[in-house]
């Protein structure tokens, strides 16, 4: 089984809700970080990493010796990620979404590819949870590949839980495509129903049935409850503001650890998804 | 022109709240808003739209199954798992690279341009607005980005606004990196929080990168103060200028419920005062200022 926990807002309380249902869990588990821009879970759970892995995307390398400047490349390339100047070809790595069309179109075979380090994976465990993340190379602007990379360690035996970035864009999308079940997280204040919306939205795009998460669910207004009912969107579990868990957060503790009531509740709400997706079946 | 980008690393530090509070601090200022991915000044802001224009980000591949031949290059050349073994396009996969439109023996995919969001150029009560939205699942928010920060200065130079300040993307990205190129400077709202503070480091290394001066605040600073203290030891080591913190407080949402800034919605209120001093501290900065002598020059 996969859930993906998302939110469109950042900040929500994403991580806290992923790692804490894995640790509720126990074993049998395993968590995919997919916010490679700004990992997290490896901070609350402090797992041995006991493989890392470079990731690399492919970027064009020119044999200038071969190169007749015909321009067929700089033509085929929709990113602008390669050009010519007179007798010189020009590449722009960071423009390049490694399409491979500069390559095939080539008439001189001049183009071949290389790798671009754009990040890491790292895997390890902690206990009896699986642990997998990837961290983004700073400067770095294609976050999808390494995301498809962490998703690669999926094991279809196990429960995985993905922790997806925040927004709506590519990253998202590809934190999200093709999972069982998205678990949606947001707090009841406008920024939060706004992004939510956007979020709901990208979840009934990709075909996905969620649920939703209400963090906080004491500090603002009712207008997320309102548009969850009317959405049909199920209240899978409400966590209210408490300084002991916001305080617990800022130290990168787990909910289910300093406060082990939690503990049942993080486990009801797994029955409460394994229920709705035996439901659509 | 000069160009103050709010950003942060992990999302939800309060770079929007402090935006729209900065934006009713500041004098003669244009507002942008790049979070293009889930746009929240507006619910703040309350824009009165003059302008409405599409963005459009790419094209879309799209086969014609009328003169398919299923010969497969398609198939084989798309790296992106975009098309199926019916030969169906998956439009969120498709990333518009057009290889399988040249490569078609049969000229039998189109390629149509495809709309990808929408950017306005709106009038507010602290002065305009450009803002975006991007479309559901689309790609190229980072180009709609640097589109919306375009056009900011553009409309900036034609009203003599002396400064932009522009509400940034969570992240350290693509879209991140198209709001910080060119900026005078960055305000990074950290959380004392291990997160906060881990993913503080990562979009500083990012703006160290790009040559771009930073200054950091801190935000619900009394939450902890360990990390509290972590931040500023770090903004001293780093010697990048600390700005001040503001405390945690239930005005910044309950302002938001009401669509206000925290100054219009209770102004004597201590987070006020923070952030007032931390204004004074950004506009008094060398980091702003530092070609305030060049305008002068040109003029």
């Amino acid at each position: 089984m996969m859930i993906s926990v998302a939110s469109g807002k950042g900040g929500t309380g994403k991580t806290t809700v992923a790692t804490n249902l894995a640790c509720a869990l126990g074993s049998e588990v395993q968590i995919l970080d997919c916010d490679v821009e700004e990992p997290n879970t490896h901070l609350f759970l402090n797992p041995v990493i006991e493989k890392m892995r470079t990731v690399y995307t492919k970027t064009p390398i020119v044999d200038q010796e071969r190169c007749n400047y015909c321009k067929k490349c700089a033509e085929i390339c929709r990113f602008n990620a390669i050009t010519v100047v007179g007798e010189t070809v020009l590449t722009f790595p960071a423009l390049c979404h490694s399409c491979g069309g500069c390559m095939e179109v080539c008439p001189e075979n001049a183009i071949t590819e290389s790798n671009r380090e754009i990040g890491v994976t790292e895997q390890g465990q902690r206990n009896k949870l699986d642990f997998i993340h990837g961290r983004l190379r700073i400067g770095e602007a294609m976050s999808p590949p390494l995301i498809k990379a962490v998703r690669s360690f999926h094991q279809p035996e196990k429960v995985n839980i993905i922790d997806a970035p925040p927004g709506t864009s590519c990253p998202v999308i590809t934190a999200m495509k093709g999972v069982d079940f998205a678990l949606m997280v947001t707090e009841p204040t406008p920024f939060g129903l706004h992004d939510l919306r956007l979020a709901v939205e990208a979840v009934r795009v990709l075909g996905i049935p969620s649920g939703l998460v209400i963090n906080r669910s004491d500090v603002g207004d009712d207008s997320v409850r309102e548009y969850a009912e009317q959405e049909n969107l199920p209240i899978l579990m409400e966590i209210p503001f408490d300084r002991r868990i916001a305080e617990a957060y800022s130290k990168g503790k787990l909910v289910v650890e300093e406060m082990p009531e939690w503990k049942g509740k993080f486990k009801t709400l797994f029955h409460k998804i394994e229920k709705i997706l035996k439901k659509g079946r | 022109m000069r160009e103050l980008v709010i950003i942060s690393g992990k999302g939800g530090t309060g770079k929007t709240s402090l935006t729209a509070a900065f934006a009713s601090l500041a004098e003669n200022m244009l507002l942008c808003d790049a979070d293009v991915d889930a746009a929240d000044l507006h619910l703040l802001m309350k824009p009165t739209v003059r302008q409405r224009s599409d963005f459009q980000g790419g094209h879309q591949a799209v086969i014609n199954r009328s003169q398919c031949c299923e010969c497969g290059i398609c198939l084989d050349l798309c790296r992106f798992d975009a098309i199926s073994t019916d030969y169906e396009v998956d439009g969120i996969s498709c990333e518009g690279c057009g290889v399988c439109v040249d490569f078609c023996p049969l000229k039998a995919i189109d390629f149509p341009i495809k709309t990808c969001g929408e950017w306005f150029i709106s009038e507010t009560r602290f002065g305009p607005l450009v803002h975006a939205r991007l479309g559901i699942a689309e790609e190229n928010s980072g180009r709609l980005v640097s589109l919306v920060r375009q056009e900011s200065k553009k409309r900036a130079e034609a009203l003599n606004r002396g400064m932009i300040i522009t509400d940034g993307p969570p992240g350290i990205g693509c879209p991140v990196i198209a709001s910080i190129t060119d900026a005078t400077a960055l305000v990074v709202v950290a959380e004392p929080t291990v997160s906060g503070v881990h993913d503080m480091e990562r979009v500083i290394q990012l703006a160290a990168g790009f040559r771009i001066p930073v200054m950091i605040c801190i935000n619900k600073y009394d939450l902890n103060p360990e990390q509290t203290l972590a931040i500023e030891a770090f903004s001293k080591e780093k010697e990048i200028r600390f700005l001040g913190k503001i405390p945690y407080n239930p005005v910044f949402t309950k302002a938001m419920i009401q669509g206000e800034t925290i100054f219009e919605y209770d102004p004597d209120s201590d987070v006020c005062q923070a952030v007032t001093e931390i204004w004074d501290n950004i506009i008094t900065a060398p980091e702003m200022n530092y070609l305030a002598h060049l305008e002068f020059s040109f003029n």
